[in-house]
C-alpha cells in the first residue's frame, strides 16, 4: 500500500490489542503476528487507517489481536468484506488474514476474483496444509495420503498450491516466506505493502498440533540453507550452506538446482517475468529447493484507481443531479 | 408467455357494466396486447404507444411480457414477445383480466395469445406472418385465416409486410430493414383506431434514428400509412374508432416509470437524503438484474456499482462497504437470496446497516425466472440460522418501490441492521405514470457516523433505538474489532458468557421489534374501518385487490382494502385494526405465508387465496372470492 508517510513513530507493542493471544502454544500464528506488528512499526502505519479483516480457522483470530480496525466475518469471504470496504472508502490500508481452507476451499472463488481485480491491499495465506479449527480434517493443500480424521486411509485428491493459483488469477505480487524466518518475513511483508495492487503472501506456517514438521523438509534448521533459496529481483539464484548451489536452466527449458562449478551459471531473478514465477513456484524438495520471496511483482492499476476515474470521466462529460436523472426523457404535466 | 397461455382460465370481465364499449364506439378503459417474435420490435412500439396515451391524457398500466429464451427461432412459440397496455379514463390498477384488441404478427403470436383475447375483441392479424413454414412452427394443423375458427372475434387481416415495404419504398432500403418498419405501421393503425395524433411519435422516431435518417423516414412512412389505412377499414365498416375518456390525475409532472428503475433511483435518493456514498453490488440474476444496470448507468452521481462473482460475494462487498461508511446493497431474487444469507447474519449480529432487495420470482429453486410469485415471505422472515430478526418491506407497485427504498435505508441506518426489501418480477418490469418527486422536498435520514473517541464502547446502544453507534474505519481512536462471534452487550469483546449470549438475543430482537413504532400506522386502503370484509394484501396484488374492491364496493358490498407495506415487524396497531371486520381474506401468490406470520404473531384468524401460477391475480378471481367470503358471513 504505502500511502502514508512513514515515521507514525509507533513501536510493535502499539499495534497490539488488550486481548490475550489464544492459540495453541507453539503456534505459527505467534511468529506472524509479531512479524506484522514489527512490519506495521517499520512502515509508519497509522492505527486508524488500518483494517484487519479475516475469515474463519485459527488465522482468522488474527483481527482481534490487533488495536487497528479489525472484522472478523465468515467463512471464505474476508475478499468480499474487504472490496466492499475499499470501494466505499479507498484509502483504507487493509490486510486481509486467511488460511489454506479458508483461501482455497470455501472462500476459492473470492481469492481467484480478489487477485484478478487488483484492489489495492495485502492478503496473508497462512498455510498449514490442514485444518486446525475443527481438529485436523485435511485441507486442499494437503498433500496426496494425508491421514486425518475424515481421510482415514489417507487424502485421495491432488494438492493445490496457492502459488500457482495466485499467478493463474492474475496476481500481480506473489511471495512465499516461512513463519519462524522472522527477518526475510518482514522484509517481505513489507515489500507487500509497498507494492499498489493485490499482494498475496503464502506463509508456510508450521500447525503443532494437527500437522507437526510437514514443511521440515525445508524449514528445520538443518534444511534451510540446502532446500531453500530466498530470490530477489535481478540477483542470482544461489543457495546452500557454502553458497556453492544455484538455479539454472536446463537444456529441456526445465529450471533445475545445479552446482556452480558445474558450467552453467545462475539464472538472474527477473521478478516481472510470471512464466520464471510459475517455474520457481513448481520446485519442490527433495528434487528442487523450496523458492521463497518475491517470485513475482509487476503493478498494474488497482481496482480503486478505475472505479474512480470511470465516476470522475462519467462526472466530468455530463454532471446530472438525481432532480434531473428523474425528469430524464418523456415527461408531461398534469394541470 | 406460452405458459401463460395454457394456465390461462377463460377470460372474464373485470369490468363494471359502464365500461363495455358502448354503441357510439366508446369504453371506459380498454386493453390492448402486442405479440409477435423477438425481432418485431413490439416492445419498442408498445412503450412509445403508452407514452402516447399518456400524453393523451389516459392513466394506464403497462407489462412486458419477454420470452424467456434469448433467441428463440423465428416464428417458434417460446420466441414469441408481447407487450400490454391497460389504459383509460379512471385510476387504472392492473394490466388487466382479458385484451381488448391483440395485434398478432405470426401464427405463434396468434395461438399464445388468442386465450387472453376477449370474445368479440378485435384481433389484427399479419397475414404476410403466416406462412406454411410459420403456421407448422406454431402447431397449425389448418390455417386459423381460413377454417373459421377466429369467428368469434372482429378480424382485421392485413397483410402489413406488403404494406410497409410499399411505404417504404422512396428511402431504398434493403427488404430486410424495409421490413423491420412493419411494428411502426401497426402502431400507426392503433393510433388510427384510439384516434390519436401520431405527430410526437414521429418527432421521436426522427430523434431516434437520428443517425440513420432513411430508416426514420421508413419508420414514419410505415407508421403514417398504417393510420391511413385505418380510413380505409372504417370506410369499408368493419371496426370503427374506439373512444377512451382521459383521467383526470393529481397535478403535478409525471413519467412513465419500471419497478425496477424507480427501485433504482430510490437507492441513488436514499443515499443523498443520507449523504453517504451508494454502493450497490449484485451478481446478475432475472428479474433482478435492472437495477443493477439502471445503477451502473448513473455513476455521474458518484454512484458506485459493483458485479460480484457471486451472490455471497455481492453481499458480502454490500456489508463491507456499509461498514466502511457507505450505504452498503444487494439486489437478488430468492434463489440468490438463499445464498447471501450467511452474510446477512453477519450483518445482524455485527449490527451493520445493509439493503438486500429480493426481486422475487417462482421458486422452488430456479423455478420459473421470469414469472413472478411472492413467495420468498418465509425466506426473508425466518431464513437465517440462529435468532436473526430482521425488517422486511414490501414495493406495492412500480412508483412504491422508490419510497420503499428510501423508507428500507432509513431504517437500515437509523437501527443499524439489515433490511430486507421484497419486489418481483411483476412489479420490476411493469410501468405506470409516476408523480415525479422533487428529492428537495424529501426527509433527509440524519445519521452522523460517530466521531467522538472519548468512551467509546462499540455496541453502547442508544437508548431509544438500541442502535449502537456507526464508527467507521479512517476515525482516529474508534479503533474496534467486531465479527460473527458473540460479543459483550457493552465492549464488543468476544464473549462466551450464557448470560451475554441471553442479553443480546433480546436485545436484538427488541431493537428490531422497536421498529414497529416508528412506521406508519397501517390504515384502510380503501373502504370503511370496520365491516363484513377486509382484504389484506402485500406486495403486487396491490393493483388486483384494490380494483376488485372497488368494483364490489359499487356492488355494494361492505368490503375494505388494507396494504401491508411492513411485513416484519408489523405495524403496532395491525392485529387491532384487522379485528374490526367480521372476516379477514388474504390472496397471496404463494401457499399462505402471510397467514402463517398472522398466526404467529396473534392477528385475528383468516381465510387464504393462492395462485401460483406465476402470473398476477386477475380481478375477477377476487371478485368472485371476495363475494363467496361476504356470503360465507352473511350465511353465518
Amino acid at each position: 500500500m504505502g500511502d502514508q508517510l512513514h515515521g507514525a513513530g509507533l513501536k510493535p507493542a502499539d499495534y497490539a490489542s488488550s486481548q490475550e493471544v489464544r492459540w495453541c502454544p507453539g503456534c505459527g500464528d505467534y511468529a506472524i503476528l509479531k512479524a506484522v506488528r514489527k512490519t506495521m512499526a517499520d512502515v509508519g502505519a497509522s492505527l486508524e487507517n488500518t483494517l484487519v479483516i479475516s475469515g474463519i480457522g485459527c488465522a482468522a483470530r488474527f483481527p482481534y489481536y490487533m488495536a487497528t480496525y479489525g472484522f472478523h466475518t465468515i467463512h471464505g469471504r474476508a475478499p468480499t468484506i474487504a472490496s466492499g470496504a475499499m470501494l466505499a472508502n479507498p484509502d483504507l490500508d487493509v490486510w486481509i488474514i486467511t488460511g489454506d481452507g479458508d483461501a482455497l476451499a470455501i472462500g476459492g472463488n473470492h481469492f481467484i476474483h480478489l487477485l484478478r481485480r487488483n484492489f489495492n491491499c495485502q492478503i496473508l495465506l497462512f498455510n498449514n496444509e490442514i485444518y486446525g479449527l475443527t481438529k485436523g480434517q485435511y485441507s486442499p493443500t494437503s498433500r496426496e495420503n494425508t491421514r486425518s480424521p475424515s481421510t482415514p486411509m489417507g487424502s485421495v485428491d491432488t494438492p493445490l498450491s496457492a502459488s500457482h493459483v495466485a499467478l493463474g488469477a492474475g496476481g500481480r505480487f506473489v511471495a512465499r516466506a516461512v513463519d519462524t524466518q522472522q527477518k526475510q518475513l518482514v522484509d517481505i511483508l513489507t515489500k507487500a505493502y509497498q507494492h499498489k495492487g493485490t499482494s498475496f503472501v503464502e506463509i508456510f506456517q508450521n500447525c503443532i498440533v494437527y500437522n507437526d514438521g510437514v514443511f521440515d523438509p525445508f524449514t528445520d534448521k538443518k534444511n534451510v540453507a540446502d532446500h531453500q533459496i530466498y530470490v530477489e529481483h535481478q540477483k542470482p539464484m544461489i543457495f546452500g550452506a557454502d553458497s556453492d548451489k544455484g538455479i539454472i536452466v536446463d537444456a529441456g527449458f526445465n529450471l533445475k538446482p545445479a552446482k556452480l562449478d558445474a558450467g552453467a551459471p545462475p539464472l538472474i531473478h527477473d521478478e516481472t517475468n510470471r512464466s520464471l514465477a510459475f517455474m520457481l513456484a513448481e520446485q519442490t524438495p527433495p528434487d528442487g529447493p523450496m523458492v521463497m520471496g518475491v517470485l513475482y511483482q509487476h503493478p498494474n492499476d488497482t481496482y480503486q484507481t478505475r472505479v474512480k476515474q470511470q465516476i470522475k470521466t462519467a462526472q466530468s462529460n455530463n454532471k446530472r443531479s438525481i432532480n434531473g436523472f428523474l425528469r430524464d426523457g418523456t415527461t408531461w404535466t398534469v394541470k | 408467455m406460452t405458459d401463460m397461455a395454457k394456465s390461462q382460465p377463460a377470460p372474464r370481465s373485470d369490468r363494471g357494466p359502464s365500461s363495455k364499449a358502448t354503441n357510439d364506439g366508446s369504453m371506459e378503459t380498454a386493453i390492448v396486447r402486442i405479440a409477435g417474435d423477438s425481432g418485431d420490435g413490439v416492445q419498442l412500439v408498445g412503450g412509445r404507444f403508452s407514452i402516447n396515451s399518456a400524453l393523451a391524457g389516459n392513466d394506464l398500466v403497462t407489462f412486458p411480457d419477454f420470452p424467456a429464451d434469448i433467441r428463440a427461432p423465428t416464428g417458434s412459440i417460446y420466441g414469441v414477445s408481447a407487450y400490454q397496455l391497460h389504459f383509460g379514463g379512471r385510476n387504472i390498477k392492473t394490466i388487466g383480466d382479458h385484451v381488448d384488441v391483440l395485434v398478432a404478427f405470426n401464427p405463434a403470436a396468434l395461438k399464445t395469445n388468442l386465450p387472453l383475447l376477449a370474445k368479440g375483441g378485435i384481433l389484427i392479424l399479419d397475414s404476410s406472418g403466416f406462412s406454411a413454414t410459420n403456421l407448422r412452427k406454431a402447431g397449425y394443423e389448418t390455417s386459423p385465416l381460413e377454417d373459421n375458427s377466429l369467428d368469434g372475434y372482429q378480424l382485421v387481416q392485413l397483410d402489413i409486410g406488403k404494406m410497409t415495404m410499399l411505404a417504404a419504398t422512396p428511402f431504398n432500403l434493403t427488404k430486410k430493414h424495409a421490413l423491420r418498419c412493419k411494428n411502426f405501421f401497426a402502431l400507426g393503425l392503433l393510433f388510427w383506431l384510439f384516434d390519436r395524433d401520431p405527430s410526437k411519435t414521429a418527432a421521436w422516431i426522427k430523434e431516434k434514428f437520428a443517425g440513420r435518417p432513411e430508416i426514420a423516414d421508413a419508420n414514419v412512412a410505415a407508421m403514417n400509412a398504417g393510420h391511413s389505412h385505418g380510413e380505409t377499414i372504417e370506410l369499408s365498416g368493419d371496426i370503427s374508432k374506439i373512444h377512451v375518456p382521459t383521467y383526470q390525475m393529481e397535478p403535478g409532472l409525471y413519467r412513465a416509470i419500471t419497478g425496477a428503475d424507480a427501485m433504482a433511483y430510490g437507492l441513488a435518493t436514499a443515499a443523498e437524503l443520507s449523504n453517504r456514498q451508494l454502493v450497490m453490488a449484485s451478481y446478475p440474476i432475472t428479474p433482478s438484474t435492472n437495477i443493477l444496470h439502471k445503477l451502473a448507468n448513473m455513476k455521474e452521481l458518484g454512484v458506485m456499482t459493483f458485479q460480484a462473482e457471486d451472490e455471497i460475494a455481492a453481499a458480502g462487498a454490500a456489508l463491507g462497504a456499509s461498514y466502511a461508511g457507505a450505504l452498503g446493497v444487494t439486489a437478488s431474487s430468492g434463489p440468490g437470496v438463499a445464498l447471501k444469507m450467511e452474510m446477512i447474519g453477519l450483518a445482524v449480529a455485527t449490527e451493520l446497516p445493509l439493503i438486500i432487495i429480493n426481486s422475487q420470482r417462482a421458486g422452488p429453486s430456479t423455478g420459473l425466472p421470469t414469472k413472478t410469485e411472492q413467495s420468498d415471505l418465509y425466506q426473508s422472515v425466518f431464513g437465517r440460522n440462529g435468532d436473526a430478526p430482521l425488517p422486511v418491506l414490501a414495493a406495492r407497485s412500480p412508483g412504491d418501490s422508490f419510497y420503499c427504498a428510501i423508507e428500507a435505508a432509513r431504517i437500515a441506518q437509523k437501527y443499524m441492521t439489515p433490511v430486507i426489501l421484497l419486489t418481483d418480477g411483476f412489479i420490476n418490469n411493469t410501468s405506470e405514470p409516476w408523480s415525479i418527486p422533487d428529492i428537495d422536498d424529501l426527509p433527509r435520514i440524519e445519521v452522523p457516523n460517530r466521531t467522538d473517541p472519548s468512551d467509546y464502547k462499540p455496541y453502547e446502544r442508544d437508548e431509544k433505538t438500541l442502535a449502537r453507534a456507526w464508527a467507521i474505519p479512517g476515525t482516529p481512536g474508534l479503533e474496534h474489532r467486531i465479527g460473527g462471534l458473540e460479543r459483550d452487550a457493552l465492549t464488543g469483546a468476544v464473549s462466551y458468557s450464557p448470560e451475554n449470549h441471553q442479553k443480546m438475543s433480546e436485545l436484538r430482537a427488541q431493537k428490531v421489534a422497536n421498529i414497529g413504532f416508528d412506521i406508519e400506522e397501517l390504515t384502510v386502503d380503501q373502504g370503511d374501518e370496520s365491516g363484513d370484509l377486509v382484504v389484506v394484501g402485500w406486495g403486487s396484488t396491490y393493483g388486483p385487490i384494490s380494483r376488485s374492491v372497488t368494483t364490489m364496493r359499487a356492488k355494494g358490498y361492505a368490503v375494505s382494502h388494507v396494504h401491508l407495506r411492513h411485513i416484519f415487524p408489523f405495524p403496532t396497531n395491525q392485529c387491532e385494526l384487522l379485528s374490526r371486520f367480521k372476516r379477514i381474506l388474504v390472496p397471496e401468490m404463494n401457499m399462505g405465508q402471510l397467514i402463517t406470520l398472522m398466526k404467529a404473531m396473534d392477528c385475528p384468524a383468516a381465510s387464504g387465496l393462492t395462485k401460483l401460477e406465476g402470473q398476477p391475480f386477475m380481478v375477477s378471481e377476487l371478485e368472485v372470492a371476495i363475494s363467496d367470503a361476504i356470503k360465507e358471513v352473511k350465511n353465518g
